[in-house]
């Protein structure tokens, strides 16, 4: 018995078939994992399902009938609702405007109070603080994922389709998330579920279909298949060292900071970082981990102590903290980091400008800087004008890593490394940072991901509503130690550190 | 070369030639030397303005005081020279004089739109309309509501400068080609012009990529104001005199121009010598209505109007292409 399923679903674009025969079963009362590296077609998948593109051939099969569905709103009607990765919100409305688009309730006037309190509801069950009242742009990148979510359920779905809904979510906002994906799994909704994070995979999915290049490669069942089982089908070799080998040896302090305020976020924080040492930042969102990082390189108001080597060192702007050395990767590469309607070499160069000749730009060196760039850093581009905006993640993540280590930065601030990049270019993401490190570099890598922080960090730092709340090495870097200082549960540990 | 040979850059300058032949074609004096020139020193005036427009908006930026400031430059230029008329003489001191304060008084109202817009932050489209007022407002009530007249001997004296020129080609055809020059290179291949189209395709971006985004906002505003003064410096000899209908809707049609020549209204991509194409498109419109008895040159508007929106058009159809 299935809810929804894909018959033979071929797709293309233009003349590029990017789904070659899929068959998919969605069957009520179960997670159903979806992965993929990207570009693999789990995206076009889900525009699919949830009635946004029609397939060049083959079948969408509601309870085992054909549909065609003239839109995405036309499958919502059908009960099939998508929570989308770019979020489908509009910035100036509040969260119950939002939730309630197109369905408002009332007669010629609109029920303002009753889609607040129904808003309230939602917001309860998924533990989310935010007031139905609050505008979309105000909130936090993670509470906006938080209200697409309350959106989705807010349409008594029987098909509930969700798009890496964990990326931009802390680790307690997951467990939150999960604990509503078992409440809507028990009243018998169908879910298709999609994330990079494999131990989400593992602990949701009652069946995992594994793609790779527009084609099935693997179908299991729950507990059928490892992480690293995943990961290597996904990717189709093998993948065991996603991180590299830890470093054992390092140069003296390359950085230090005393008592270091960002108000109103962080406060009085404290620590050094060795010359050849990755040290990892986690906490939730909010915990003042960013803020900490943008304060480090001027990028907003701090006082406080930072020490290069020996010497105090004072950022008040970005050239101030290039002139120390001192480099920071945004974690809103979309956003902060790159310009996407440019071209490679504008981005490149664009924080360097002054060192490709003045007054005149040299295109030479330019070009110079990308050609190196792209070997460096294994920037796959199909051409070296197009547009950053046309690039896959991984790859504008790369060049992202690349202009900021043009400057030959000995301090590297790396804010989210990996957000929403697929398995095979994380683990070469990480390479290039134990590279850097290996290199004599320092790096500090803030990320949400825990995977991540565990196994590329020679040293943790957990970070607690903008203090610092413990800081683990070595053997001491487990999980649950980490988790337990974010969360805040064990105070003799962050005695202890 | 960064711009393909695509319909929406090849346009403008399709639309140019088509002008051309059919000015050609319907009138025989259309290619005479005498009326290239008088179109071409026409377009100077606009011209200048909006290769400094070019930059404001390629910057995200937008100003609609350009005409009021060339009219309070032209008034403040001619009270100036009238008022030091008894001390210098008629001659060029005074002449020197005139122009040095058309330039300050640009580069400083210039300045004031630009701190207004980066210190302040408030929106240009709000500060700019409000000091479009104040501008034009501030010339009529100087000429209490009349004409500002420079005296006549030095109208006669400084003349040349809008008339004269060195073999043949006027000055103000000189002064805009240098100025469209300079622009050009400024930004293809300066630091400035790059940043201008940073900061107009995403200003977080630019800030994030230590670019220093008030700095340039302020300068883009403050070179304009100095393109004004400039043009000013040539217009006023010219006829001799500022008005409250001085420089009238110029800021309309150097905006114009500025997105006939394909520039995005938006910000984040700037093309000086698609300007450049967009000034003349729009004065040969003029030319060729009036001489040719075709249409009315009332509607002059009308037909400058549709090209326009027509321009657009084709930018929309390019933005929707490249982001498939």
């Amino acid at each position: 018995m299935t809810t929804l399923a894909l018959a033979g679903v071929y797709r293309s674009f233009g003349p590029i078939e990017v789904l070659h025969g899929i068959d998919l079963e969605l069957h009520p009362a179960e997670v159903h994992a979806l992965i993929g590296e990207n570009g693999a077609g789990k995206s076009t998948i889900m525009k699919i399902l949830g009635g946004y593109l029609a397939p060049s051939a083959g079948q969408v099969l509601l309870d085992g009938k054909p549909v065609t569905y003239a839109s995405g709103p036309e499958a919502e009607a059908q009960g099939v609702v998508v929570i989308h990765q770019e979020f489908n919100l509009a910035p100036d409305l509040t969260v119950a405007q939002n939730i309630w688009l197109g369905r408002e309730m009332g007669g010629l006037f609109l029920d303002h109070r009753a889609m607040r309190e129904a808003t309230q509801g939602l917001l309860d069950q998924l533990e989310c603080k935010v007031r139905p009242d609050a505008r979309i742009r105000d909130l936090a990148v993670s509470d906006r994922q938080m209200v697409e979510i309350a959106k989705a359920l807010s349409r008594n779905a029987r098909v509930l389709i969700m798009d890496e809904p964990s990326a931009v979510l802390t680790h307690r906002e997951v467990e939150v998330l999960f604990r509503q994906i078992d409440r809507l799994r028990s009243q018998g909704v169908a879910i298709l579920y999609t994330s990079h994070r494999l131990d989400e995979v593992s602990h949701l999915a009652d069946r995992i279909t594994v793609l790779r290049d527009g084609a099935v490669v693997r179908r299991a069942g729950r507990g059928e298949l490892t992480e690293d089982g995943m990961a290597t089908a996904m990717v189709g070799r093998d993948l065991k060292d996603i991180f590299p080998p830890r470093r054992t040896s390092f140069g003296p302090v390359a950085l230090e900071v005393r008592d270091f305020h960002v108000p109103p976020l962080v406060h009085g924080v404290s620590f050094t970082l060795r010359r050849g040492e990755v040290l990892g930042i986690s906490g939730l969102v909010g915990s003042g981990r960013t803020e900490l990082a943008e304060g480090l390189v001027g990028l907003r108001p701090h006082h406080g102590q930072i020490l290069r080597g020996s010497a105090p060192a004072q950022v008040r702007s970005l050239p101030e903290a290039a002139a120390h050395g001192i480099a920071y990767l945004t974690e809103d590469r979309k956003e902060r980091g790159l310009l996407l309607t440019k071209t490679l070499r504008e981005n490149l160069t664009l924080s360097t400008l002054a060192d490709f000749g003045a007054p005149i730009i040299s295109r030479k060196l330019e070009d110079a800087a990308l050609t190196r760039a792209i070997s460096d850093f294994d920037i796959r581009a199909p051409s070296r004008e197009m547009a950053v905006g046309n690039l896959s993640g991984g790859n504008q993540q790369k060049l992202l890593l690349a202009k900021t280590m043009l400057p030959e930065p000995e301090v590297i601030i790396i804010d989210e490394p990996t957000r929403g990049i697929d398995i095979g270019t994380k683990s070469q993401i990480y390479h290039f940072i134990d590279r850097l490190a290996r290199e004599g570099r320092s790096v500090i890598v803030i990320s949400s991901d825990m995977p991540e922080v565990l196994g590329l960090s020679d040293r943790v730092l957990v970070m607690r509503q903008g203090r610092v709340a413990g800081e683990l090495a070595g053997e001491a870097i487990r999980e649950t130690a980490v988790v337990r200082l974010v969360m805040g549960t064990s105070e003799e540990i962050s005695q202890n550190a | 070369m960064r711009d393909r040979l695509t319909l929406s850059t090849l346009g403008p300058l399709a639309a140019l030639f088509a002008l051309i032949l059919l000015g050609a074609g319907l009138n025989e004096n259309f290619l005479s030397a005498a009326n290239v020139t008088n179109v071409l020193a026409r377009s100077a005036f606009i011209g200048m303005i909006a290769v400094g427009m070019t930059f404001v908006i390629t910057s995200g930026g937008l100003d609609l005081s350009v005409g009021s400031m060339a009219a309070f430059v032209a008034g403040m230029m001619i009270l100036a020279m009238n008022a030091l008329q008894p001390s210098l003489g008629v001659g060029l001191p005074l002449a020197l004089a005139g122009i040095g304060v058309a330039i300050l008084v640009g580069l400083l109202a210039g300045l004031a739109n630009g701190l207004l817009i980066t210190r302040a932050g408030i929106e240009p489209f709000i500060v700019t309309l409000g000091t479009m007022g104040i501008f034009r407002s501030l010339v009529t009530w100087i000429a209490d509501g009349g004409t500002l007249s420079l005296d006549f001997s030095m109208r006669e004296f400084i003349g040349p400068i809008y008339y004269g020129g060195i073999l043949g080609v006027s000055w103000p055809i000189i002064a805009f080609a240098v100025v469209v020059v300079i622009g050009e290179v400024v930004m293809r291949h300066t630091r400035f012009g790059r940043y201008c189209e940073a900061i107009g395709s995403n200003d977080k971006v630019a800030r994030y990529s230590a670019v220093k985004v008030e700095r340039i906002q302020l300068l883009t505003y403050v070179a304009l104001g100095l393109l004004v003064g400039f043009a000013t410096v040539l217009y006023v000899p010219r006829l001799g005199s500022a008005s409250g209908s001085t420089g009238l809707l110029w800021e309309l049609e150097a905006i114009a121009a500025v997105i006939i020549g394909g520039t995005a209204l938006k910000g984040g991509f700037g093309r000086v010598w698609g300007t450049v194409v967009g000034v003349l498109i729009l004065s040969l419109i003029g030319n060729i209505l009036n001489l040719a008895n075709l249409v009315s040159p009332y509607l002059n508007g009308a037909i400058q109007g549709v090209i326009i929106v027509l321009a657009v058009v084709l930018q929309r159809r390019k933005s929707s292409a490249e982001g498939r």
